[in-house]
């Protein structure tokens, strides 16, 4: 299922892209190729897009581990995306490979690697492409220490995939199925919303002894560019963080879904509604306390996301939200969020959870 | 295309005249040696089909013919004709990536099956009798012996305990019923260094590794001296110290996962290989097909052992795949395959023998396919002579039986008697019952490992769902089984 038309397309769009819904907040340059986001801005880190951080923290992750090993579909010469770049040259192609073109291989390998104690990054070109591993997924790696009475794991397993719209992605380039992975005990799922935060979570979560997927918004690999530490350092798993401090309402999302919500904080802000943005990193385990904590002081919940709202993680976060603060909230929970629908090509701008779609939830919830 | 035109000229007269062109690519045999490709052009047109015909017999031009190309006869190259009666003989090739690749004029598909069927190697007949100027590994015997009676204990255990689920004191079991000889042959061809990645029907694996009649019995009461701590089903066995992963009940997951433990192996230079089992239903799998390529591509010492038993469930092999068995698919992936008659412990254990040598030296995967009989049910959850005839099951349960050939041929070597089966069985009994005893006193794991393992660290849902569990315990002791510590 590689796509190499996409990846096409999606280099000659991010040159002159232009975003009218997603500005990137985190953008201190316009995007553009590899080495214009390698601006030297000061010692110690580089202003870089979020490509090239997830790039630093394989590269990381390979120094740092000679028992790691990076493997996916077209890996080899550095990924569709360019996420695996200068890697095989660097650590050699017995640490960084090309697989055959088979998703539950190369998870079910992985697992493999991983069980004797291998830190297995592996890479599945699409998250719209991840379900042929399903079962390796669910059944497999998610049960792989339970099952044993802890004699073996996984833990070192790693599955990246990118995640979610990208403007013409149509069906098959633009889902996010984090939901489906959020319902199995014993994986953690993980999005980084910036450059910053992709390089220290996934070096977290490739050093985690629990196997992890940790997707990756593909629509900011070229798009979001952020001031990124050189150096190795990792960020807390299972810690959501308040980006944006507010006392009216609790705005909660993850990845590239945070930029848009930003906007509608923004926005609101302006008719004098002040908002407190949280970005969940983990989707599990998650951080229920700082969310909660949130909520008791600001009274209203609003969760967005852009996979279909049935059955989506926005549901869990709602209804714990509620058990937890039911006398708290003024009004009831609002889901904004992707439509019930197949991810549609050319109505895409109408299925997306827009910032004035969110904008139209925060004053209705705070109006209620 | 090429040859069936050439033999039916009128029809492609009639053709080229309908449709107005008529095209042709052939390569030819150069008389420069060189290979090439030659397109040559001949107007053959509607008007003047006749005058331009082209003469389809031997030595005859090979063109490349259109209306378009009517006034460009200056430029037509004559090509020698190809001799299109060698079949065999490929002159042309060309570099493509894998090799080269010959060509031939000749449409030929690749037949569905062989004319036979792959034969399948056996070193001892049926009565035990090793077979004149077979491949044989002299075994010792002390192997031999050993061998024979693990084959005895294993269908013991399963007798003995397939009694116990009948009786209600475990929940489930499993059969190796006339897979014996598989079970035990093959692994005792292994080294203990040898990763084992089972599908479910090989706990003999695990008894000639040292795992006791006590920690069989232990798992399949599920109480706190089961490694997997009472959380699977009867069968569901695995020791890290026996390097033999814990079964899983999905089917050839284990296949892809054992290319990645046999690649670690590779990249840490071990002497060592991995074995992976797996059913005839199971090669319809998916994670069959993903293991394999796998493991071929990377090049990985990992032996994948096919036990073709005839019936997945209820489903045989006829239902299964149009194939000659699993033998055969080794080549299209590009790895050395061998069909063994499962019932003969000597040729199983000179094959894996063999294989693991190869897989080792050479890094790279061996298929074997052992040809067996499943003579048990699939289950306890299950009764075969629903869907198959009772005297299928007994051929294969007395004149097939692995058991009853191998133990003919030790006595014949006198390495076995009658005085050493009865004290073997006698003895081997006496363990099982005393095992079964001792593992129903023993209490089941404490509540707390409920939660334990889910992940590395007990994450805080799972504390606060503990804790409430252990309230509603409080509250209604009766409505939970009382031999779960708490």
């Amino acid at each position: 299922m590689a796509d190499r038309f996409l990846k096409k397309i999606v280099r000659l769009r991010s040159q002159n892209y232009t975003c009218s819904r997603r500005t990137m907040r985190f953008s201190t340059t316009a995007a553009g190729t590899e080495e214009k986001c390698l601006q030297q801005t000061q010692s110690g880190s580089k202003s870089v897009n979020l490509f090239t951080a997830i790039n630093q923290a394989l590269h990381v992750a390979l120094e740092t581990d000679p028992r790691s090993y990076v493997f996916g579909e077209d890996v080899s010469f550095g990924g569709v995306f360019r996420c695996t770049t200068g890697l095989a040259d660097r650590f050699g192609r017995h640490r960084v490979f090309n697989t055959p073109l088979c998703e539950q291989g190369i998870v079910g390998f992985g697992i493999g690697l991983a069980a004797m104690g291998n830190r297995a990054i592996a890479e599945i070109q699409f998250a719209d492409y991840i379900f042929p591993a399903f079962d390796q997924i669910v059944n497999e790696a998610a049960k792989f220490r339970y099952r044993s009475g802890n004699q073996f794991n996984c833990g070192g397993l790693t599955i990246r995939a990118p995640y979610g719209a990208v403007g013409h992605g149509g069906h098959y380039h633009s889902q996010s199925p984090e939901a489906f992975f959020c319902h199995v005990p014993g994986i953690k799922v993980v999005i980084p919303r910036s450059p910053q935060q992709a390089k220290g979570l996934l070096l977290s979560c490739i050093r985690d002894p629990n196997p992890i997927v940790f997707f990756e918004p593909k629509w900011l690999y070229r798009l979001a560019v952020e001031e990124v530490p050189e150096n190795d350092y990792m960020l807390p798993l299972s810690e959501a963080e308040v980006i944006r401090e507010g006392s009216d309402i609790t705005l909660v999302g993850w990845g590239a879904q945070l930029s848009v919500m930003e906007q509608a904080c923004s926005e609101a802000e302006k008719g004098g509604i002040s908002c407190e943005l949280i970005d969940l990193k983990t989707l599990i385990p998650w951080d229920k306390e700082t969310v909660e904590a949130s909520v008791r002081k600001t009274g209203r919940l609003l969760v967005s996301h852009e996979a279909p709202i049935t059955g989506g993680f926005g549901a869990e976060i709602s209804a714990s939200i509620v058990e937890r603060c039911f006398l708290r909230l003024e009004a009831p929970v609002a889901r904004v969020c992707g439509l019930d629908t197949p991810f549609p090509l050319v109505f895409e701008p109408f299925y997306m959870p827009t910032k004035n779609k969110i904008l139209d939830a925060i004053k209705s919830t705070v109006n209620y | 295309m090429a040859i069936w035109i050439s033999k039916s000229p009128s029809i492609s007269i009639s053709l080229a005249t309908k449709i107005n062109f008529f095209t042709r690519i052939l390569h030819g045999r150069s008389p420069s040696s060189q290979p090439s490709i030659y397109l040559t052009t001949r107007g053959i047109g509607l008007g003047n089909s006749s005058e331009s015909r082209p003469a389809f017999s031997k030595n005859s031009e090979i063109f490349h013919t259109s209306r378009r190309f009517e006034s460009t006869k200056a430029q037509e190259r004559t090509c020698l004709h190809l001799d299109e009666g060698d079949d065999d003989e490929i002159t042309q090739a060309f570099d493509f990536p894998g090799g080269r690749v010959g060509y031939t004029s000749q449409m030929k598909f690749l037949p569905d099956s062989p004319d036979k069927r792959i034969p399948c190697y056996r070193v001892l007949d049926d009565d035990g009798c090793p077979i004149a100027g077979g491949t044989i590994v002299q075994a010792s015997k002390e192997l031999a012996v050993k061998i024979y009676s693990d084959m005895v204990t294993l269908h013991m255990m399963d007798t003995i305990f397939y009694e116990a689920q009948r009786q209600g004191r475990i929940s489930f079991y499993l059969t190796s019923f006339g897979e014996e000889a598989i079970n035990i042959a093959s692994a005792a061809a292994l080294a203990p260094e040898d990763v084992v990645l089972p599908q479910y029907r090989e706990p003999g694996v695990l008894l000639w590794r040292g795992f006791t009649l006590q920690e069989f019995t232990n798992q399949l009461f599920g109480n706190k001296a089961d490694y997997g701590k009472g959380r699977q089903m009867p069968i569901h066995y695995g020791t890290m110290k026996h390097n033999y992963f814990t079964v899983s009940s999905p089917i050839a997951t284990q296949i892809p996962q054992a290319a990645g433990v046999a690649y670690s192996l590779k990249m840490d230079k071990k002497d060592a290989c991995v074995i992976t089992y797996i059913g005839d239903g199971g090669t319809s799998e998916g994670d069959f097909h993903a293991g394999l390529n796998f493991a071929a591509v990377m090049e990985v010492p990992v032996i994948f052992f096919c036990r073709n038993n005839g019936w997945a469930i209820s489903t045989p092999v006829t239902e299964q795949f149009r194939s000659d068995g699993t033998v055969v698919k080794g080549q299209a992936y590009g790895i050395r395959a061998i069909r063994v008659d499962g019932n003969d412990a000597l040729a199983v254990y000179n094959s894996v023998r063999a294989a693991r040598e190869m897989a080792i030296n050479e890094q790279k995967p061996i298929l074997i396919e052992a040809l067996t009989y499943r003579v048990g049910h699939h289950s306890t959850s299950d009764d075969s002579t629903k869907y198959r005839q009772v005297n299928e099951i007994e051929l294969w349960k007395t004149a097939r039986n692995p058991i009853a050939r191998f133990r003919k041929w030790v006595q014949r070597n006198g390495w076995w008697s009658e005085e050493d089966e009865s004290e073997h069985r006698g003895n081997i009994r006496k363990q099982l019952l005393q095992a079964i005893q001792v593992a129903d006193r023993t209490e089941k794991p404490a509540i707390s490992d409920l939660f334990s393992d889910v992940y590395h660290e007990k994450p805080l849902n799972l504390h606060e769902q503990e804790r409430s569990l252990k309230e509603s315990i409080g509250r209604y002791p009766k409505d939970y089984p009382t031999d779960v510590p708490v």
